[in-house]
């Protein structure tokens, strides 16, 4: 193969005054662990409301529920991205859309908002199954005990719920910080368009791109133990969560 | 808010976002989904397989692509399949690709890991009973696999396919990154040249929520048609 191998390029100064290429790629990955982060915390919150919503007695929230939920799947996150990057500060009020605009660091609070609205539609779908794989039982015995529904929702049927997609809301994490990278179309310099830059200003296309691979595999690493932790921490004695001991 | 929206705009060039963007979105989603099944398939065969290292290999090659972002992967083989087709025929240096040969290859190669999963699920599905019964009567392994084990398990994810070909022809968008003309570059193209940002965008969402919607409304019915017969 015709390619000029360079390894010691991470060493040498970036052009974007950042410092040296290992540096400017640190930065990305600042970015892409904030931008990830802060729309998870989002994400969860607004999720577990809406895929609570859903299961509720409630005709009409149940399908404002869904309606959230249908629309913010079915549109590409990336033409999600470009709707609030370049139409929402349009359509609001033209004071508080210019004060959008020329929020410092724009490109990163859009990111986080397209970000938490799109994972929360998965989130909502995720609570919402594991409620409903509860045994009808436990939300009967709730109220038997005289709780109200709030309490039986809060005390019985969530804390057994959120147990139960552990698993499936670790890769909905993984999936958000990964998601993160799509803001680079929005100008977000986020690790893989920190990758993408040092490729362009230095022509070592393959250095670059085995770097932002390896830092991704080594974040998912570290999400994956950690969310485990919180698996065996949190395991209810006695149900399927509880066997990993 | 809707004072200044300009359907001119929309009315101008529908056509080219239909039938070049749209088309071209479609042409790359419907190539990609009957590759990367096939490869799916083939690296799910490998997964389960009882040589070992055919497993590993398999097993290495999902969880790396499933670890990284679609956009990385996207610039990964933006860039390395001119030097693996000149490593093919043997040229001395990269050879151009064309942009729709690598978006092709990039989608096949990614998507593959993803339907490799589901049918990996699909295939444990299937009682080990009846592998056993066709390797007794006689199949050979391709035989048991592609006349009795295969079908049903097809048959079983069938829905939870075509959910995942939803998300393909969603992610195809990403292509924008490396301006390949699908939908949403030529739209934002558009939106540029016109100033009407607001227009295009919309009009791109709303699309793609009803193409979305039809389609996982069909894939619905599909599900419980299939959960009847069996």
């Amino acid at each position: 193969m015709n390619y000029n191998w360079n390894w010691g390029i991470f060493w040498e100064l970036s052009p974007d005054a950042s410092g040296t290429y290992a540096q400017t790629l640190l930065y990305g990955l600042n970015w892409t662990l904030a931008t990830g982060l802060s729309s998870w915390v989002l994400a969860l919150m607004i999720g577990a409301t809406v895929g609570t919503v859903r299961t509720l007695p409630v005709r009409w929230a149940v399908r404002l529920g869904n309606a959230y939920v249908e629309l913010f799947r079915n549109i590409p996150l990336l033409v999600q991205m470009f709707l609030w990057f370049f139409v929402v500060p349009e359509l609001l009020p033209r004071d508080v859309g210019n004060w959008i605009k020329q929020l410092p660091n724009s490109s990163f609070w859009t990111a986080v908002v397209a970000l938490s609205c799109f994972t929360s539609a998965r989130v909502a779908e995720q609570v919402k199954a594991g409620i409903l794989s509860l045994p009808r039982g436990q939300q009967a015995a709730g109220i038997a005990l005289g709780l109200t529904l709030a309490q039986t929702y809060r005390k019985v049927l969530l804390p057994m719920a959120f147990r139960i997609i552990l698993p499936p809301l670790t890769s909905e994490f993984l999936n958000n910080i990964k998601n993160s990278s799509v803001a680079l179309t929005i100008g977000l310099m986020e690790l893989t368009a920190r990758a993408r830059s040092m490729q362009e200003f230095s022509f070592q296309v393959f250095e670059a791109f085995t770097a932002a691979t390896l830092i991704y595999l080594a974040v998912n690493a570290v999400v994956v133990f950690a969310m485990r932790g919180v698996e065996r921490w949190v395991a209810v004695p006695g149900y399927m969560g509880g066997r990993t001991r | 808010m809707f004072e200044n929206f300009d359907f001119d705009v929309i009315a101008r060039s529908w056509q080219a976002l239909i039938f070049q963007g749209l088309a071209f979105t479609a042409q790359v989603t419907l190539l990609a989904m009957a590759g990367g099944i096939v490869l799916g398939t083939l690296l799910a065969m490998m997964r389960l397989s009882s040589f070992k290292p055919l497993a590993w290999v398999a097993a290495g090659y999902v969880n790396l692509l499933r670890s990284i972002p679609l956009v990385l992967v996207i610039f990964w083989f933006y860039f390395l399949v001119p030097y693996i087709g000149a490593w093919i025929i043997g040229a001395p240096r990269p050879i151009p690709v064309g942009a729709f040969t690598s978006a092709l290859v990039t989608f096949i190669m990614f998507e593959a890991c993803y339907y490799c999963e589901i049918m990996r699920a699909g295939i444990q599905s299937i009682p080990s009973g009846q592998a056993n019964a066709g390797y007794a009567l006689g199949m050979n392994y391709w035989q048991m696999m592609g006349r009795v084990i295969l079908p049903q398990a097809f048959r079983n994810m069938t829905p939870v396919l075509l959910t995942q070909t939803i998300v393909l022809f969603q992610d195809v968008s990403l292509v924008y990154i490396i301006s390949l003309p699908d939908f949403v570059t030529i739209a934002s193209k558009i939106a540029q040249r016109d100033g009407r940002l607001i227009e295009m965008y919309l009009f791109v969402a709303v699309v793609y929520l009803a193409i979305c919607l039809l389609l996982s409304h069909f894939v619905k019915r599909l599900q419980t048609r299939f959960a009847i017969a069996r």
